[in-house]
């Protein structure tokens, strides 16, 4: 079993690199959307990240997954880099996906990240295909569907547990719980639970504390080595805080004051730092340099996204077909 | 070259794209048909056997029957061509689209133009469509000019045999999402085929009859009363050229427009709904145009904007039918005749 404490310090502090960088992203979009900066709709990632990060250290190239409309930190978390993403959200021209897709469709396909999606569940069917490119082609590869507690409750999502069952397909379902489908409870919108539906369809499922790295990482580690084995899906439901709103710009009044700060203190980045600190595997200095420089590389990467050239009329028909 | 039917000139395109190329792998509802059943693992080849003798030859792994879960099978194809694949995917009917639309015009359709270019989605999604089979209104419809009203999906409506063999070609051939539309009532009628494979290209209209009076555009099974017609009307010295544009999306505006131009009269076949239609869609782009070649105001033959009704009776009232065509036909000749000899 992969217990993430036996991970070197180098992965340990790539683990820390990459929560962290998902945070002050998130946090450095929540600025400037709240300062009009940026168009659109947004939806953050904070408070999540032990659940992007502690799946997809499991990842590599082979591998794909399927995001939400809440994906920075899936891009982050498989790899994608934070420039050409900052560049997107603020519909640049030299953007990930040049400006027309923005946050709630980002996607690097050299990455295997196949898309944020703007429709809730949508991701679930295309992660079957994914996997199922992969055990045709016999790459090896694993396919990733996160989703949320909203999307849980969506057909697509559902067919697909079953779909992955009957064609045994190496995926693996991480059902995102943040208590909230936008503003409406999971305690009260899903029946049954997570776990159990998996269960239902055959499908081995756990439920693990997403503010605990360690325990997501385990967990994930052993559901994408079913899949890699080829003994077919898995799912893991996994507990989280969204620190900000559903979207940026919700005033969160169903949830009460207290709750949003306990999910704060419950920090899953700050619980990596004490866990790392008291086994004396990372320093708290190492550490601190690290949130510098990521600081810093969040401030020139938004500062680049600001100066960048926009899309011109000429943009708006291409990449439409490949030919036509 | 031999004769084959609509349904082996389908399934010949199928089996020699999957010889030519292994990333092709097709999937429906009963495409193979029996499995996980005792008995035959190529049951049913699809509901009209289209896909007959596909699993025998290339096995489970590319030929694979999928649950009854529209969303999810459809949407798998899609993620399988962003990834590398290049599936065929059966929907059975067309009317089945409602189910699963997401998939196809909110994902597979926006794929490129969302990820700035970076992706290809070699998609095709082959189902039956059209009125005459008795099927009622879940069954019977077209839908055509829904998915071709749709930026990222090609629509593809072959009229024959030899069409249909080449256009799946181009089809799975294809990077884009392309929507394949077989006729339900055509799957027997036969004509030679060549043996060989062959690709038509979309978005070159066939001209299957030329004449000087008229010009009927028509799509599908639609095409065929066209010819009857236009062969029954040059008995009577009325000729027409008419025009297959074999595919909605892309569309050849300039064929349409240059006969038009020569002929200056226009008639307009389509077995969809009026509303939002093919037939008004190509009525519109004519009027802005080639307006000054008219000589007579367009005309429509189209289903009414009806659901398909189950009673015989009914049915047959209800599709574009040859008599029809004939008639607007000579309306449009009478027309400026008319107008002349006033």
């Amino acid at each position: 079993m992969a217990s993430g404490l036996q991970l070197s310090r180098e992965e340990l502090g790539a683990v820390y690199r990459r929560m962290r960088t998902i945070r002050e992203f998130e946090d450095a979009v929540h600025a400037e959307f709240s300062a009009g900066a940026i168009p659109g709709f947004v939806h953050l990632y904070a408070g999540e990240e032990a659940s992007g990060v502690g799946v997809c250290m499991h990842l590599d190239e082979r591998d794909a997954i399927a995001s939400t409309h809440r994906g920075h930190g899936h891009c982050i978390a498989k790899g994608v880099e934070v420039g050409p993403m900052m560049h997107e959200i603020f519909g640049r021209k030299d953007g990930l996906c040049g400006g027309k897709g923005g946050s709630m469709h980002i996607a690097d396909l050299s990455k295997g990240m196949l898309g944020a999606n703007g429709i809730v569940g949508a991701g679930a069917p295309l992660v079957c295909g994914a996997a199922l490119t992969a055990k045709t082609l016999k790459t090896g590869g694993v396919a990733v569907c996160f989703y949320g507690d909203g999307a849980s409750n969506q057909g697509a999502v559902l067919e697909s547990y079953n779909l992955a069952k009957i064609w045994d397909l190496p995926v693996v379902f991480v059902a995102e719980d943040n208590g909230y489908a936008e503003s409406t409870a999971s305690s009260w919108s899903v029946g049954g639970s997570q776990t159990g539906r998996g269960t239902g369809f055959g499908i081995p499922s756990r439920e693990v504390d997403g503010a605990d790295f360690f325990g997501v990482y385990e967990a994930a580690g052993e559901a994408i080595e079913r899949a890699r084995r080829g003994e077919g899906p898995s799912l893991l439901h996994v507990r989280l805080n969204r620190f900000y709103g559903h979207f940026e710009g919700d005033a969160g009044t169903y949830r009460l004051p207290e709750e949003v700060e306990a999910a704060r203190k419950n920090d899953p980045i700050e619980l990596f730092r004490q866990r790392v600190i008291e086994a004396s595997l990372l320093s708290a200095e190492e550490l601190d340099a690290a949130d510098r420089e990521i600081s810093a590389e969040i401030r020139d990467c938004l500062a680049a996204a600001k100066a960048a050239p926009m899309p011109t009329e000429a943009d708006l028909m291409t990449d439409i077909y490949v030919t036509y | 070259m031999s004769k084959k039917s609509y349904r082996q000139a389908i399934n010949e395109a199928l089996r020699q794209e999957m010889e030519r190329d292994e990333r092709v792998i097709i999937m429906g509802e009963d495409i193979a048909g029996g499995t996980g059943a005792a008995g035959d693992q190529d049951a049913w080849g699809g509901p009209m056997g289209v896909t007959k003798g596909l699993r025998p030859q290339f096995g489970g792994d590319r030929v694979l029957d999928t649950h009854l879960a529209e969303i999810s099978f459809v949407g798998a194809a899609a993620g399988a061509a962003l990834t590398g694949l290049r599936p065929v995917v059966e929907l059975m009917f067309v009317d089945f689209m409602g189910v699963c639309f997401d998939q196809i015009f909110n994902q597979a359709a926006k794929f490129r133009y969302m990820f700035g270019g970076k992706a290809v989605t070699p998609l095709v999604i082959r189902t039956m469509y059209g009125a005459g089979f008795r099927a009622a209104s879940q069954h019977s419809q077209c839908l055509y000019p829904v998915f071709t009203h749709i930026p990222g999906l090609k629509v593809a409506l072959p009229s024959n045999a030899y069409e249909a063999k080449g256009l799946l070609t181009q089809a799975i051939r294809d990077d884009d999402p392309v929507i394949f539309f077989e006729h339900k009532a055509m799957y027997d009628e036969e004509m030679e085929v060549p043996d060989e494979p062959y690709a038509i290209p979309f978005g070159e209209a066939n001209v299957t009859r030329e004449g000087d009076d008229v010009t009927i555009v028509a799509f599908g099974r639609m095409v065929n009363f066209a010819n009857q017609a236009a062969d029954s009307l040059a008995k009577h010295g009325i000729t027409c050229t008419v025009v297959d544009p074999r595919t909605t999306s892309p569309l050849d505006t300039e064929t349409i427009l240059e006969t038009v131009e020569e002929t200056g009269r226009l008639v307009v076949v389509d077995e969809a709904h009026p509303r939002c239609g093919m037939a008004g869609d190509i009525a519109g782009l004519v009027a802005e145009r080639a307006f000054d070649s008219l000589k007579a105001p367009i005309k429509l033959v189209t289903a009414p904007h009806a659901p398909v009704p189950f009673s015989p009776v009914l049915e047959d009232i209800y599709i574009p039918g040859v008599a029809r065509i004939e008639e607007a036909v000579r309306a449009v000749v009478e027309h400026d005749r008319k107008v002349a000899a006033e």
